[in-house]
């Protein structure tokens, strides 16, 4: 199944993109697509205790399981205001 | 036309819409006692740093759910604020405002403090980030892992809101 990953500030910045599309299997979760970026771009594995997560906009745990057509967003450490 | 009461986009921000915004009460308007703004504006300097003019992104969806949990989270705290809450993104020139924010009440204690809170919380939850762009270089700015859930973030929040 597929799911969007979108990617913010510095993470962005790494990935060289805010969105992408990437092939998932059956009973991943935030946690296990996470790691599938991390060693795609090593350089972001420095965020794995800092960052947020979020699926289809709201904010979700690590354990979550996704579901085909996911929006799943990483975010660095925020700084709003 | 009425303004929305929490927004995030590129447009410039005011103040005075919101002050509209949040003493219009329907029946019960001319009730408030008391309003009180927060603006917070693109700053000169930073950590030593001479800064330029910054850059703020977010996830826009998130972003207005994180204000209307922190509109309710104020609700349940204070029940006699309106509150209101512009998030300014893109890039903000020094002297710019960045947010702006306001908090109707009765009772001035209840405003001041409304108001303190919305912006603590924002910057703990909202999925929102400045690139600085400084003489010599940018960088991000990370700041607090955002969590709504934290308590204890919560917690702090209401203790420099003097709850």
């Amino acid at each position: 199944m597929r799911v969007t990953v979108k990617l913010f500030a510095r993470l962005r910045d790494i990935a060289g993109t805010p969105e992408m599309t990437r092939e998932v299997a059956p009973g991943a979760t935030v946690a296990s697509l996470w790691q599938q970026l991390a060693t795609e771009f090593p350089e972001i594995a420095s965020y794995e205790r800092s960052i947020s997560t979020a699926v289809n906009a709201d904010y979700a745990r690590r354990s979550q399981v996704l579901a085909d057509g996911d929006e799943v967003a990483f975010l660095p450490p925020v700084s709003g205001g | 036309m009425a303004i929305p009461l929490l927004w995030i986009g590129t447009a410039p921000l005011a103040l005075e819409p919101l002050i509209a915004a949040v003493t219009e009460r329907g029946d019960a308007t001319g009730s408030d006692g008391a309003v009180t703004t927060f603006l917070g504006l693109v700053r000169n300097h930073n950590v030593g740093r001479k800064v330029h003019h910054l850059e703020y992104e977010a996830y826009e969806p998130l972003a207005v759910r994180a204000f209307e949990r922190i509109s309710t989270e104020i609700q349940a705290t204070w029940p006699d604020v309106k509150l209101a809450l512009h998030h300014r993104i893109g890039r903000i020139e020094i002297g710019g405002a960045s947010v702006a924010i306001a908090a109707g009440s009765p009772h001035r204690g209840h405003a001041f403090s409304a108001c303190r809170y919305a912006i603590e919380r924002v910057k703990q939850i909202a999925p929102i980030w400045k690139r600085e762009f400084f003489e010599g270089g940018d960088v991000w700015i990370e700041g607090a892992t955002a969590d709504p859930d934290d308590a204890a973030a919560r917690a702090e929040a209401e203790r420099v809101a003097c709850v």
